[in-house]
């Protein structure tokens, strides 16, 4: 194992060129190339689903990429598995911690690594130069549960340091810190810069980027879209580099905004394990016949507003109605059954069951309601007719119902939740991200969908990442920014720029 | 994918898995200087009547206890406490059986519905720890078999009687033993009665399964907890309703040979069958027809092990070894087909669709 790495140089650090990396039915990777200078904090941003982890995948070692190649210190390398890109000392700092927390500092670090300097004396030598020499303050002998968040973070980086790695990849490192701990990594962070080490810096959060980044790469829809320095750009400039401009435009036609409320969302608050709110004073209402948008940087609390208003969450105050029923109280399936459509965020873990086939798929959500269920009693005939009529009317590519899920395309999935989501008369339909991964052919037909059911009467709730779409169906947008709505917008007028600095909260100041 | 192919998927893995379980175990006897041909003589040879009666009643009685672990497992709910359940609902009907409180069959009938009762109690006591208290059933599950175990034993030997040397519940009345079913005219080994609730149990099993909503929600579950949550399923109440119909069979398990031969709860109680069916419901894909080969199989091979100590001086181990091989092997094969399954599905589809899908990829 090499814990001499090269000493700093000229050379570039990583060069990335033409990595492509496709999976069954998806390219989750195309013709991504990339340069990161030796000694530099490079950042690399992109909404979720655009193709980072699985980039940072193929850095690590963890898949192997179909096509192009990877230098590291200007030589070529093949990674099979991550301990070959460790000996090539590159390291991983993971968003969720791989940590024992019964163990102490020290047992962490050499857990995996006792071949480098022992267990004992000469370990601990190392740990404390490591910690002194980037003011980490970590104390070899205390026991990680008694850690905060950040110390934790710091032994994970202690963890690759240890290992030899000179280039650290670190996932999202700020995702589970507080604003405090942030400017503490960050000092962490230049130390090591200072020393010589590269950094390659995972994150949607574009302030943040801006703060830290020499470089910036920008990712979108699985491939590279630019490479920027921040002294060039504004939160502003990246978002619309990140959600894309030049997709086909989905513009609604005359409003169809009826007076009749739908929903009705007061004083919504909901908080996480540890008692800190993820959503505070949220106050929505749609109409009949309406598309409300909600526009925000990811992890702003999208994901547990849709989550509350489905009933997968308790929110800890607030009330909900849906048309005139108080439905604060109800559970999921009696939400569901009166008339509330999901398209869920994460098609795999909340809109299919993979294994099963289309029709057996066609009842999940829909377990109470025909044409596939009578009484207790499934209708297998009703359910397989019914999918049948989706995969016609949604024009759902597959050899039939009888299919496997998890055997079509993401784009195919898609447009059969949409039509199964559209089954039944919702009265409500929660779209969220109902484009992402999604081929751009897929995407039209959706977005076809989502307007006609408007049309119908129907009332949405959409969350998008992608500021076009947004813009493009919905009659109002809400922008959400750390779990509050802090901004009303008109589509009509409104441009990506403008949602973009509400979204980074840069509006007002800049 | 055509049907004739789904079937052959479906029946590679355990032939594989016998396979390398027959390999194994004649490698084993060959190192240890034992009969090999001697060994496969005696195991392939076909049974005699009477042990072909033992053979379909033991294989009732273990397809009970694969079901009760099914029932769990389709919504990976692991009931490793299947004996512990099945030991107190044996127990119970016993008791209740040999008070007589009702006359004749009656007295049959309330002590069946007492023992089902009795299992499913057993069983909740873990569904409900894990929803209320979030401890894993398997922990919970393998200490209330020990439980089951000392609690039953105590109770024996406070109200049991006792006759000569051994310690049992009272005899039930003869007006309420379940006769046997003669098969064979040469043979006064008999299939027990109850065996035949194996049957309707399995029959209940696929019906529940497969046409109702209940069922449905119990797959959707196992395949992915988190689409059933968003898909409005409670995902706390099945738990808890499947542990207690799990319980329920394995109260079950026991009836057949309380009510047709042993007539007591007492020494002659057969140990270890809750556990069994755990490896029959792994082996039979947790699948009524294939637990119930599962069991077939489980059983052709112990009792053809009986003899193998008598005829060509093997120990009957072998046999327990051999079964143990066969469910690793069958794990392992069937992780291994499915994984295959799927990924020939997906490239059957990509090529069914294939014009519109490459486009898409691309775009």
């Amino acid at each position: 194992m090499t814990s001499l790495a090269p000493a700093p140089s000229t050379t570039d650090a990583v060069r990335v060129t033409g990595i492509g990396k496709r999976f069954p039915g998806v390219i989750a990777n195309h013709d991504i190339s990339f340069t990161i200078p030796a000694g530099t904090i490079h950042a690399i941003v992109g909404e979720n689903g655009a193709g980072k982890s699985t980039l940072m995948k193929i850095l690590y070692g963890v898949q192997k990429p179909d096509e192009g190649s990877i230098e590291v210190q200007g030589e070529k390398v093949s990674f099979s598995t991550p301990s070959d890109a460790i000996a090539r000392g590159i390291g991983m700092v993971f968003q969720h911690f791989q940590l024992a927390d019964n163990l102490t500092v020290l047992e962490n670090v050499v857990l995996g690594a006792e071949k480098l300097h022992g267990i004992g004396g000469d370990a601990r030598a190392k740990i404390e130069e490591i910690s002194s020499q980037y003011g980490f303050g970590l104390d070899p002998d205390e026991l990680v549960e008694t850690l905060g968040v950040g110390e934790r973070q710091r032994v994970e980086i202690l963890k690759v340091l240890y290992r030899g790695a000179r280039i650290v990849i670190l996932d999202e490192p700020t995702a589970v810190l507080v604003p405090q701990e942030v400017d503490a990594l960050f000092d962490n962070l230049r130390e090591l810069k200072a020393e010589g080490h590269t950094l390659i810096f995972i994150s949607h959060k574009l302030d943040e980027v801006l703060k830290i980044a020499d470089d910036i790469t920008v990712i979108r829809r699985g491939t590279t879209v630019d490479t920027v320095k921040p002294a060039d750009v504004t939160s502003r400039k990246l978002a619309e580099l990140m959600v894309g401009s030049e997709l086909p435009s989905p513009s609604t036609e005359e409003s169809t905004v009826t007076d009749r409320v739908e929903l009705e969302v007061r004083g919504l608050e909901v908080v996480d394990a540890a008692g800190r709110p993820v959503l505070s004073d949220i106050d929505l209402t749609i109409h009949r016949g309406e598309v409300l948008g909600i526009a925000g940087v990811e992890g702003n609390g999208q994901t547990e507003l849709v989550e509350a208003i489905v009933g997968m969450l308790h929110p800890s105050a607030g009330t909900m109605r849906l048309g005139d029923q108080d439905i604060s109280s109800w559970h999921t399936r009696k939400r569901r059954e009166n008339g509330i459509g999901f398209i869920p965020e994460d098609r795999h873990r909340h809109g299919l069951l993979l294994e099963a086939p289309l029709w057996e798929n066609r009842i999940l959500g829909h377990q109470t309601r025909p044409p596939s269920v009578k009484g207790g009693w499934l209708n297998r005939r009703g359910a397989r007719e019914d999918t049948e009529r989706i995969i016609s009317q949604y024009d759902v590519r597959t050899p039939g119902p009888d299919t496997t899920a998890g055997a079509l395309s993401g784009g195919n999935q898609q447009k059969f939740i949409v039509g199964r989501e559209m089954s039944s008369e919702p009265v409500l339909l929660i779209a969220s991200h109902p484009t992402r991964g999604v081929d751009v052919g897929a995407q039209a037909q959706i977005w076809d969908h989502i307007r006609e059911a408007r049309r119908n009467g129907l009332a949405v709730l959409l969350i998008s990442a992608d500021l076009d779409e947004l813009i493009g169906l919905s009659d109002t947008i809400e922008v959400i920014l750390r779990g509050r709505l802090v901004g009303t917008f008109d589509p009509q007028t409104v441009t990506p720029q403008d949602l973009g600095s509400a979204m980074t909260g840069a509006g007002e100041e800049k | 994918m055509n049907p004739a192919k789904r079937i052959g998927l479906a029946v590679a893995a355990p032939v594989l898995a016998f396979a390398i379980a027959g390999i194994f175990a004649s490698a084993l006897l060959a190192v240890t200087g034992n009969d090999v041909a001697g060994f496969w003589d005696t195991m392939l040879t076909w049974p005699e009547n009477r042990q072909l009666v033992n053979i379909l009643n033991q294989t009732g009685i273990l397809y009970l206890s694969g079901l009760a672990a099914a029932i769990g497992f389709r919504m990976n709910l692991f009931n490793i406490g299947v004996e512990g359940q099945y030991r107190i609902g044996t127990f119970v009907a016993a008791v209740v059986a040999g008070e007589a409180w009702l006359p004749g069959k009656a007295n049959t009938l309330l002590a069946i519905v007492l023992a089902m009762v009795a299992g499913a109690l057993w069983a909740g006591i873990a569904g409900l720890l894990r929803v209320t208290r979030g401890v894993s059933e398997v922990i919970s599950t393998i200490m209330l078999n020990s439980i089951a175990g000392l609690l039953v034993g105590y109770l024996v030997a406070k109200v049991g009687v006792t006759t000569g040397v051994s310690t049992g519940t009272k005899t039930i009345p003869e007006e309420s033993w379940v006769g046997g079913i003669q098969i064979f005219g040469d043979t006064p080994t008999e299939l027990y009665g109850l065996v035949l609730l194996a049957i309707v149990a399995g029959v209940a099993f696929h019906v529940m399964l497969n046409n109702t909503t209940f069922g449905f929600n119990l797959r959707a579950t196992g395949r992915s907890e988190s689409a059933a949550v968003a898909a409005g399923v409670d995902v706390k109440r099945m738990v808890v309703t499947s542990m207690l119909l799990s319980g329920a069979v394995a109260g079950l398990i026991g009836m057949p040979v309380l009510f047709g031969q042993a007539h007591n709860y007492g020494t002659s109680f057969q140990l270890g069958i809750g556990f069994a069916g755990i490896a029959v419901a792994l082996l039979g894909r947790n699948h009524p027809v294939g637990i119930a080969l599962g069991a077939l199989v489980f059983s052709f091979l112990a009792e053809q092990g009986n003899v193998l100590n008598i005829l060509v001086g093997v120990s009957p181990d072998i046999v327990a070894v051999t079964q143990g091989i066969i469910l690793l092997a069958v794990v392992i094969a069937y992780e291994f087909v499915r994984r295959y399954r799927l990924r020939l599905e997906q490239s059957s589809v990509a090529e069914q669709v294939a014009g519109p899908a490459t486009e898409e990829a691309k775009a």
